[in-house]
């Protein structure tokens, strides 16, 4: 049976959300985004550049199959990204957002005052809204409240590399919302991300980590392995860490005893 | 008259459309969304939303994003 996933009437098996941005060429990150397996692929909406005519389009490049999430990077209150989500929205014909509402330039932390209104607005417009929180549970839950039917904490700041800095908050998030939970942010390489599947996250979301590797295609393919990898170990149940040993071969029978 | 575009002050032909506007810009409307004064303007409305002097118009289109 697919282990999959859904958000409204999507389904998905991939686990592995990958973005747009950051990249040298279109054709690098065509073939990186064909090797992280995404099915859902983020991009931002800007302001054409009217002084450049016939300019190459992104859309072109990303691959017929993946869905698009569009985002409101770089939105400072709820207004701005509320307005974003709706062109993007007209740009895409589609119901999917990433909600970011920004609090802070220099680390990105997210207003969540500002998500959580912003989010309460585009979900009566019948938004499927995907929110960039911080990794605080009580947002996480008012966010479920308003009806995101998601959430996605920062493993740590965006474009950061840091990796999961506090996994005790993403596990009291999982604990706290029903609805799934996708780390987003902050992950370095793979072993981040697979971090992130082991606590239980439902999935991963990153840009950075796979645009701005020496080799982003192989990079691309170390994240797809190591969500993969990560999600099967959390089915797969973890032992419990113990302070001392547990022998793995048996303590009897030892010759010359 | 005047409208704004993209932040930038513009010369535009009296009662011009949005559909006159992207025309007139070279824009293929399919790739762009299209905000006046704050609000979206739907494709479909295109033809039939005339612009007035001072409007604000934002045209967008997707970039690569996280």
């Amino acid at each position: 049976m697919a282990d999959s996933w859904s958000l409204g009437k999507h389904t998905f098996t991939s686990r592995l959300l990958v973005g747009t941005g950051k990249y040298s060429d279109f054709a690098t990150m065509q073939r990186a985004l064909n090797a992280s397996g995404a099915e859902l692929v983020t991009v931002a909406v800007r302001r054409l550049d009217l002084s450049k005519k016939g300019d190459e389009s992104l859309l072109g490049w990303i691959p017929k199959q993946m869905t698009l999430l569009p985002n409101t990077a770089a939105c400072f209150t709820a207004e701005e990204a509320i307005r974003t989500a709706r062109l993007g929205r007209e740009l895409e014909m589609g119901d999917l957002v990433k909600l970011e509402v920004i609090g802070d330039k220099r680390t990105l932390f997210p207003d969540v005052e500002g998500l959580v209104e912003a989010a309460k607005v585009l979900v009566k417009e019948g938004f499927i809204v995907l929110p960039y929180t911080n990794d605080d549970p009580v947002t996480a839950r008012k966010l479920e409240d308003v009806g995101c039917p998601a959430v996605m904490p920062l493993g740590a700041p965006i474009g950061s590399g840091l990796g999961i800095r506090n996994p005790y908050n993403l596990r009291i998030i999982m604990e706290t919302v029903k609805v799934p939970v996708l780390v987003d942010a902050g992950v370095g390489t793979a072993s981040d991300a697979a971090v992130a599947m082991e606590l239980g996250a439902v999935g991963v979301l990153m840009n950075t980590a796979i645009a701005e590797a020496k080799d982003p295609v192989l990079m691309a393919e170390a994240m797809r392995e190591a969500v993969s990898a990560g999600r099967k170990a959390f089915l797969a149940g973890r032992i419990p860490m113990k302070l001392h040993a547990s022998a793995s071969s048996p303590m009897t029978g030892l010759i010359g005893s | 008259m005047q409208v704004k575009l993209n932040g930038e002050i513009r010369e535009v032909p009296e009662d011009i459309t949005v559909a006159g506007l992207l025309a007139h810009l070279g824009v293929k409307a399919q790739r762009v969304a299209v905000e006046v004064n704050e609000a979206v303007v739907t494709k479909d409305r295109y033809d039939g939303h005339a612009l007035r002097a001072g409007d604000s118009v934002e045209i967008v289109a997707f970039v690569g994003g996280g």
